[in-house]
């Protein structure tokens, strides 16, 4: 235990190697807390996929049902609300749905797998409000260029028919679409990618 | 480093409480409690606020939270028995600490501050571990909890609006519940810590003891450093590391293998949710407690009151704190004492144990009788100290460490 002839190398490694093996041990105990606070099995089963039968949804009516805490709307679109999205592509931020706002096989204007249904959620992508559902053409609040979408009465974002923003909003991004398939004719999932697909 | 220095006393700490803090060089087994405690300490506080993640304070939702944990969240279960085992590990490890104090003399002037602080320590850790036992709400939880409120209520002519002010309410219930949750999560925690920060400032200050007893800063080197002194950085620090890792391997054995220790741990009837209507048939108190419970089961009423129990089982605990006065030995370390000492300290192990072992058994004749005689003896060991250290034949104490 004399200080004059120490070993500075065995000294230098032995340390070395302590705080190596110390660091990994602290690295695999942070692991369990770390990941405990990862959603739970209790949270991924609540965020689980959700079936949806919509079979008595009547053409040009929302339906509104609740996926991972959130509101997802189903809306049966008529075939002059299809027609009105062409109308309005110059009003808009992102009318190709150029942003990743949806999935993969999500394309085109009417941002849906079956036009006549458009699947998308309800939240504003400003600030998190859910819009209103206005699919009444040139109401006095809104003026008379409006051809039926989305009103966020927070600040007063809009969106067209397919979730679309119009420009010059407070909110920056079309509204998201959720991963969804269909079942049947009358039932899909929202929550799951159709088989075949990412 | 002289950014901080300027500003933070960092470089004066270090040195003064790791790098030239100069601790007696035969430092043996007993020594590595001290260390040990703290890193349990540490334990629970990160373990604990972890469950608290998840953990509900309500008596409607407790039970079920706790369930929570240990099922869904990732890794719960690790994290509960962590801190469950952490709590008698805890135990385990500070009656150690206290018993390397006892035999070596650790308390003797001038230590008795140290002493006195880790005495309310001792108090704050059984407080913290009954307010944290209550929050599983389990039937054990309750009833434990039940139990040794109503010893409050023993007190005369107060007692019953005390313990009915401990509760919040007429019987152990939610408020209860909450309140406990509150000392136990902040409160006592902050207290314990504050504690720990005094006990071992007040030890720096006149440094430690040594199982010789040899007060080593008599015997001085030129550099003024003690002869029998290592720094305590980095002889201790690493050997420290080296008592942490052996001790984290009993540790990992028990709360990965058995983590409810055969019901000593983790009670059986805590798995059954709380019933205010219904009382198990055998209500066990947690076995760091049983030696005192067993003192209380011991002494019978008086005059139609159980307070006489009650009190005699604050004043074990009590009685402790006066230690540095009541002995008056010579010497400081059992090393140096005669057998007259050494067959009272033999005689106080073994009482405390079979009073540990008496508090968990279901009271009978023989059992009662057996617990008031180890009672006696418990006491006697404090009462008679004065006497019988004074008495002692006690061998020469070196004057260099051994």
């Amino acid at each position: 235990m004399s200080g004059d002839d120490v070993d500075s190398g065995k000294r230098r490694f032995l340390v070395a190697a302590t705080t190596l093996v110390g660091g990994v041990g602290v690295a695999f105990a942070m692991v369990p807390f770390v990941s405990s606070m990862e959603p739970s099995a209790k949270a991924r089963a609540a965020g689980a996929p959700v079936r949806v039968d919509f079979s008595k949804l009547e053409p040009g009516q929302m339906l509104t049902v609740e996926w991972r805490g959130k509101p997802i709307w189903l809306v049966s679109r008529t075939e002059a609300m299809l027609k009105s999205l062409r109308d309005v592509d110059s009003q808009l931020v992102d009318p190709n749905s150029e942003m990743p706002q949806q999935p993969a096989y999500i394309t085109g204007e009417d941002r849906s797998i079956k036009p006549g249904l458009l699947v998308v959620i309800g939240i504003c992508t400003h600030l998190g409000c859910s819009p209103t559902f206005r699919p009444d053409i040139a109401p006095v609040d809104l003026g008379p260029g409006w051809e039926g979408g989305f009103f966020c009465p927070c600040h007063g974002s809009r969106f067209d028919l397919a979730g679309r923003v119009y420009s010059h909003m407070p909110a920056p991004k079309n509204l998201v679409i959720p991963p969804y398939h269909f079942l049947s004719e009358t039932e899909l999932v929202i929550g799951e990618d159709p088989k075949g697909t990412a | 480093m002289g950014w901080i220095d300027a500003r933070f006393p960092l470089s004066s700490m270090w040195n003064e409480h790791l790098a030239q803090y100069y601790a007696p060089k035969n430092f043996n087994f007993w020594y590595y409690f001290g260390s040990l405690a703290l890193l349990v300490l540490v334990m629970q506080i990160i373990t604990g606020i972890w469950l608290t993640m998840n953990y509900k304070p309500d008596a409607g939702l407790a039970f079920n939270s706790v369930e929570y944990i240990m099922r869904d969240v990732n890794w719960g279960w690790l994290i509960r028995y962590m801190h469950s085992t952490g709590a008698s590990f805890f135990f385990i490890v500070v009656y150690l600490h206290m018993f390397r104090g006892l035999i070596y003399g650790s308390y003797r002037k001038p230590r008795e501050l140290i002493w006195i602080f880790g005495m309310i320590i001792y108090l704050a850790l059984m407080a913290e571990a009954f307010m944290g036992y209550l929050l599983p709400w389990g039937q054990m939880s309750y009833w434990g909890a039940q139990v040794i409120i109503n010893l409050f209520g023993a007190i005369p002519w107060v007692g019953e609006h005390i313990a009915i002010w401990i509760r919040g309410d007429y019987v152990v219930a939610d408020a209860t519940l909450n309140r406990f949750f509150a000392f136990h999560v902040i409160a006592v925690p902050i207290v314990l810590l504050m504690l720990v920060v005094l006990h071992i400032l007040a030890l720096h200050e006149v440094g430690s003891n040594n199982p010789d007893g040899i007060e080593i800063k008599k015997n001085k080197n030129a550099n003024g450093n003690p002869k029998d002194g290592i720094p305590f950085h980095p002889y201790y620090t690493v050997k420290d590391i080296v008592g942490v890792i052996v001790f984290l391997i009993f540790f990992s054995l028990v709360v990965f293998f058995a983590p409810e220790m055969g019901g000593y741990f983790l009670e059986a009837n805590n798995f059954i949710p709380a019933d205010q209507l219904k009382t198990p048939e055998h209500i066990a108190q947690l076995w760091y407690f049983t030696p005192f419970y067993a003192m209380l089961r011991a002494v019978p009423s008086i005059a139609g009151s159980a307070f006489p129990g009650v009190l005699t089982m604050f004043l074990a605990i009590l009685v402790m704190f006066f230690m540095p006065w009541l002995d008056r030995g010579v010497v400081k370390s059992i090393r140096y004492r005669g057998n007259l000492y050494k067959s009272a300290v033999v005689l106080f192990v073994i009482s405390f144990f079979i009073l540990g072992w008496l508090g968990m058994e279901p009271p009978s004749t023989v059992k009662t009788l057996i617990a008031q005689v180890c009672t006696v003896i418990y006491f006697a060991f404090f009462l008679l100290m004065p006497v019988y250290t004074k008495m002692d034949k006690t061998k020469p104490v070196p004057d260099r460490v051994t």
